[in-house]
C-alpha cells in the first residue's frame, strides 16, 4: 500500500470510528454534527462555529448547550464530529481535485 | 479547558501519568495531549494514529517541511496554541528558526525551494477557502512536487484544520515560548501516538 493510500485509510478509520462507533450522543446527532446541519439551537450555533469560525467559539456558546441538557460527555463528542467533518469536506475536495488534474495529465 | 471533563476527567492511571509527566517536565501536561487522552478510543487513539502518520510516516517531505504547514495551516486558522507548537516545532527540526518566521511572515518572498512554496500556497487556499481545484493541482505539480508529495501533505492539511478547531472550541491554554519549545522537543522525539 503507497502512504497516500494508508492516509486515507487511517481518515477513513477516525471518521467510522466518530460516527458509527459508540458514543454517549446518538449516531444522528454525531452525523448531524459532522456535516453541520439539520441541528436546532443552542447546538446549531456552537457546531457551526467550530466547522466555519472556530476562533469565535465564547464560553457562552458552550453553557448554552449544556444549559440544554447535552451532558460534557456529548458535547466532547459533537465538537469532535464537527471539526473533523469540516476538515474532511476540505480533505476530500483537495482530493477529488487532484484526481481531477491526474485524469487530464494522463489524457494529455 | 472548557470541559470539565477535559480538566479533570481522567482515569487513575492516566492521572498518574500526567503527575509523572508533571514532575519529570516541571510543565504541566499541554492540553493537545489532554484532549487526546480523554476517552482515547473515541478520538485520541484513530486520530493519533493519522496524525503520526501523516508527520512521521514515510514521506518525501522532510519532518521540518511537514511541521511548517501544520504552522501555516495553523496561521490560516488563526489558531494560537498551534501556531506556536508547530513553529516551535517546525524551527527545531529546520534548526533554522529564520526560514520558519520568514515563511510565515511572507510565503512569496521566503527562501524555500519552489515545490514546498508551491504545496505552502495550495495549503493555504484550502484552508482559507475550504476548497481548491484541478488548476491549482496541476500548478502545484508543475512546480515539481508529485502526485504522493500532493497526497501528504493534503493528510498533514486535515490533520490540522481538525486540531486548530478542537484548540480553539475547547480553549486549548497557550503557552509561553519555553512551553513550546519544551512540546517541540517532545514531537520531534515521540511523535503523535
Amino acid at each position: 500500500m503507497v502512504s497516500g493510500d494508508k492516509k486515507r485509510t487511517a481518515h477513513k478509520a477516525v471518521v467510522i470510528r466518530v460516527l458509527e462507533g459508540d458514543g454517549r450522543a446518538s449516531r444522528a446527532e454525531r452525523r448531524a454534527a459532522f456535516e453541520n446541519a439539520g441541528l436546532g439551537e443552542p447546538l446549531r450555533t456552537l457546531i457551526d462555529k467550530v466547522a466555519r469560525q472556530p476562533t469565535r467559539v465564547s464560553d457562552e456558546d458552550i453553557a448554552a448547550v449544556l444549559a440544554s441538557g447535552e451532558s460534557e460527555d456529548q458535547l466532547f463528542e459533537l465538537v469532535v464530529c464537527a471539526a473533523i467533518g469540516a476538515a474532511t469536506r476540505q480533505y476530500e475536495a483537495a482530493l477529488d481535485a487532484l484526481e481531477e488534474a491526474m485524469i487530464d495529465k494522463k489524457k494529455e | 479547558m472548557r470541559l470539565k471533563i477535559l480538566n479533570n476527567g481522567y482515569k487513575f492511571g492516566t492521572k498518574v501519568l500526567f503527575a509523572f509527566i508533571h514532575l519529570v517536565s516541571r510543565r504541566p501536561v499541554p492540553d493537545a495531549a489532554r484532549l487526546v487522552f480523554y476517552r482515547p478510543d473515541f478520538y485520541g487513539a484513530p486520530m493519533g494514529a493519522l496524525t503520526h502518520l501523516a508527520m512521521r510516516g514515510p514521506s518525501a517531505w522532510s519532518v521540518g517541511d511537514r511541521e511548517l504547514m501544520a504552522a501555516v495551516v495553523s496561521k490560516m486558522n488563526a489558531c494560537a496554541f498551534c501556531i506556536g507548537a508547530h513553529t516551535a516545532t517546525a524551527a527545531m527540526a529546520y534548526q533554522d528558526e529564520a526560514k520558519v518566521q520568514a515563511v510565515l511572515s511572507n510565503l512569496e518572498t521566503a527562501p524555500i525551494e519552489e515545490p514546498l512554496r508551491a504545496t505552502l500556497r495550495l495549503l493555504g487556499k484550502l484552508t482559507r477557502e475550504l476548497a481548491v481545484n484541478a488548476d491549482d493541482m496541476r500548478a502545484v505539480h508543475s512546480a515539481g512536487v508529485s502526485r504522493e508529495q500532493i497526497e501528504d501533505a493534503l493528510a498533514v492539511c486535515f490533520a490540522f484544520n481538525t486540531t486548530d478547531r478542537l484548540a480553539d472550541a475547547f480553549g486549548f491554554f497557550v503557552p509561553g515560548q519555553k512551553g513550546f519549545e519544551a512540546g517541540a522537543k517532545f514531537l520531534l522525539k515521540r511523535g503523535y501516538q
